[in-house]
């Protein structure tokens, strides 16, 4: 990791302030700051049309923003693309490989143009080769793999000449659950490297794997936390989970409750917030019985990153 | 400019190419197909004219011209009427294109000396094939009286040779269907080679937005010019390829005269073939879909080529503007060295201007299409 020696350990290796990125009168990323540092993993969440893709396709230099700041090792995007370019690794939402060629031709092209030097290139090759878990499986026709394996074969693109800094775009989108697991392990080995990466993602069970996620809604930087504070301090009360029959019947009343913050529909469960939970847990019981919702259950629970995410969205409305 | 990065683009281009032998059959075919196509279809020689008589003379004299008639290769006689009612339904029908008439006191007139006439009705809703249908009448008619005086003057006691009537000769290319396929092939060659040409190249910008591969390319530090030159050398190859099959057709196949040299030949060759995968490729820059931007190549290449090139219709004929607007047509001079290359073998002298302009061309369409491509999605 020359590129991220080069700068001090301290600086960070990402640095956005203000961003601004619009598409006519649509404002897609909106005033957007934060900092990513060395080795860290930085997770975007947010629903799709957030601006997450936006966000990272102005950071790779691919579109050019209205307004604010944004630098990549040390370099303004907006001065010197080509620069950022050089030190980045991108994976597209879109997989963006190509189908009519094998896995090897693929990479002595992405090696080919990010300038991989041709002594080098061997090793990098059976670097990226075993890192997807395609030996063996070199010169098959890519259009042929099945979804994890491209996901794995694209990451292994974009890492082929040792970026510092690697954006990845909803890279586990369409890929079975085993295939994420793994996926995501990799990106740890990569963070422990020193490398910075950002990744983008809807799913809620992803974001816990980050070392700090940004929540992204209307292109608006919400809320910016490790996924303990994020679920701790967001969440102005505590969570109780409620479980029964006809239960979404019951949300009327219960949110005229005393000392009810809030109560939302969370699958076939009613998540409620309540300002304390040994207190009212005995009155809302009571309450329900009374209005002949004798069969429903409550329990407190730990809040996930969705309940703070939906607290978070209802609260910035 | 890296050449390793222009060199993983080539290869990359080219194993494409490869993957898809369908599309490279197609690009080594159609050219063979195109030059049999159009060095057959376009022929400015008219053969088998269908024609219609009407001998009202009906002597001896009159047999005897429409033997003349009957025995040229550009005549088909189709019907011998009887009233001009009859060739008025023939012309409107289509059954024949020209009708001769022969009026009555034909054969007296020659005898008198006064000389003949004889009506010619053409049809001439095609004027270019009843312009010639009406020149070979003449031809033929000119050989017949050309033979009575000859006649008349021998009977007199006179010598032969002394009678050539010049008028006649003038008209001998048109006979000569050789000649007109000669002027016509090297037109059809730079008609197939923009065609090809454009549409190799139109289709590779367009193809990575289509297949959403290029927003990883541009992601990339991958510079304008060298995509351009990356993407391009694997289609000059082919393009080579394709000028090859075409110029060996029109001299083994067409057995179109060459007397240029060679080297002349490839380097114009090369020139023209690089102006329009630049005009393809600066098309696919702009227009990111391959059906639109193969059509517009098509248009942008094609019908300059065969109309404003002087392959099909001469130059110092066209009014003033569009003769000024020929000089903006690359095909005119890729027509006018391959035309000086074949049928001249005209030296290196007279090749300069043209090769020259060629080349200011191409300069200038190189730096054009590798400047319009931007590297962002804005």
């Amino acid at each position: 990791m020359s590129e991220a020696t080069a700068n001090s350990i301290q600086a960070p290796q990402i640095m956005v302030e203000d961003l601004v990125k619009r598409f006519g009168d649509f404002i897609a990323v909106n005033r957007v700051s934060f900092s990513v540092h060395r080795g860290e993993i930085m997770g975007f969440l947010g629903p799709n049309g957030a601006g997450k893709s936006t966000l990272l396709r102005v950071l790779c230099g691919l579109l050019h923003p209205n307004a604010g700041r944004a630098m990549v090792a040390g370099i303004d995007v907006a001065q010197d693309p080509e620069a950022v370019r050089r030190r980045i690794g991108y994976m597209s939402q879109k997989f963006s490989l190509y189908n009519d060629m094998s896995v090897v031709e693929n990479l002595r092209f992405f090696g080919g143009v990010y300038g991989v030097s041709r002594r080098d290139m061997q090793d990098r090759l059976r670097f990226a080769v075993d890192m997807a878990g395609l030996s063996g499986r070199e010169d098959s026709l890519v259009g042929t793999l099945a979804g994890g394996w491209k996901q794995r074969l694209a990451l292994g693109a974009a890492i082929l000449h040792k970026p510092a800094i690697l954006f990845l775009d909803e890279p586990t989108s369409g890929v079975d659950p085993s295939s994420r697991r793994r996926f995501w392990e990799l990106i740890h080995s990569l963070g422990e490297e020193g490398v910075s990466v950002l990744v983008s993602t809807h799913y809620m069970d992803e974001a816990e794997y980050c070392n700090r996620i940004a929540l992204i809604n209307h292109g608006k930087l919400i809320a910016l936390g490790t996924p303990q504070e994020l679920k701790q301090h967001t969440l102005d009360g505590q969570l109780l989970e409620l479980s029964g029959a006809r239960i979404s019947d019951a949300l009327a009343t219960l949110s005229r409750s005393t000392g009810m913050h809030n109560v939302a529909m969370f699958g076939s469960t009613l998540h409620a917030l309540v300002d304390d939970a040994a207190l009212r847990i005995p009155g809302l019981q009571a309450q329900l019985c009374a209005e002949g919702y004798a069969e429903i259950t409550i329990r407190r629970i730990e809040p996930s990153l969705e309940d703070s995410f939906v607290q978070w969205v209802g609260g910035n409305k | 400019m890296k050449w390793r990065r222009v060199r993983a683009i080539t290869v990359k281009e080219a194993l494409q190419i490869v993957r898809d032998p369908r599309s490279l059959m197609i690009a080594l075919l159609i050219p063979v197909l195109q030059m049999f196509l159009l060095g057959y279809g376009i022929s400015l020689d008219v053969k088998h004219l269908p024609l219609c008589i009407y001998d009202r003379d009906n002597t001896t004299q009159s047999h005897d011209l429409l033997h003349h008639f009957s025995a040229s290769p550009y005549f088909d006689v189709q019907a011998e009427l009887h009233n001009y009612a009859d060739i008025g339904r023939n012309l409107d029908a289509g059954a024949c294109r020209l009708a001769i008439v022969i009026p009555t006191g034909f054969s007296k007139g020659l005898a008198d000396n006064a000389g003949g006439t004889v009506q010619a009705l053409v049809d001439a809703t095609d004027t270019n094939t009843a312009s010639l249908a009406a020149n070979y009448a003449r031809v033929v008619i000119a050989g017949y009286s050309a033979q009575v005086q000859l006649d008349a003057i021998q009977s007199r006691g006179g010598q032969m040779q002394t009678v050539t009537p010049v008028d006649v000769r003038a008209r001998v290319w048109f006979n000569e269907d050789l000649i007109s396929r000669n002027f016509i092939i090297p037109g059809v060659v730079a008609m197939v080679m923009a065609i090809v040409g454009s549409q190799l190249s139109s289709l590779t910008i367009a193809r990575e937005w289509e297949r959403g591969t290029m927003e990883l390319l541009i992601s990339t530090p991958v510079q304008p010019m060298e995509l351009m030159v990356g993407k391009l050398l694997p289609y000059f190859v082919v393009g080579m390829l394709d000028a090859c099959i075409c110029l060996a057709l029109a001299v083994f196949w067409f057995e179109v005269p060459f007397r240029g040299t060679l080297i002349a030949l490839f380097v114009t060759t090369g020139l023209f073939l690089l102006v329009v995968l630049c005009i393809g490729y600066y098309v696919s820059v702009a227009i990111r879909s391959q059906v639109g931007a193969s059509q517009v190549a098509l248009l942008l290449t094609m019908l300059p080529t065969t109309l404003l090139s002087g392959f099909s219709f001469p130059i110092d004929q066209m009014p003033p503007l569009v003769q000024g607007v020929t000089y903006l047509v690359s095909g005119r001079y890729y027509v006018t060295l391959l035309k000086a290359l074949f049928l001249k073998g005209a030296p290196w002298s007279e090749l300069a201007v043209p090769i020259l302009c060629l080349s200011v061309y191409a300069a200038v369409m190189v730096v054009l299409a590798a400047r319009a491509f931007r590297k962002t999605l804005d």
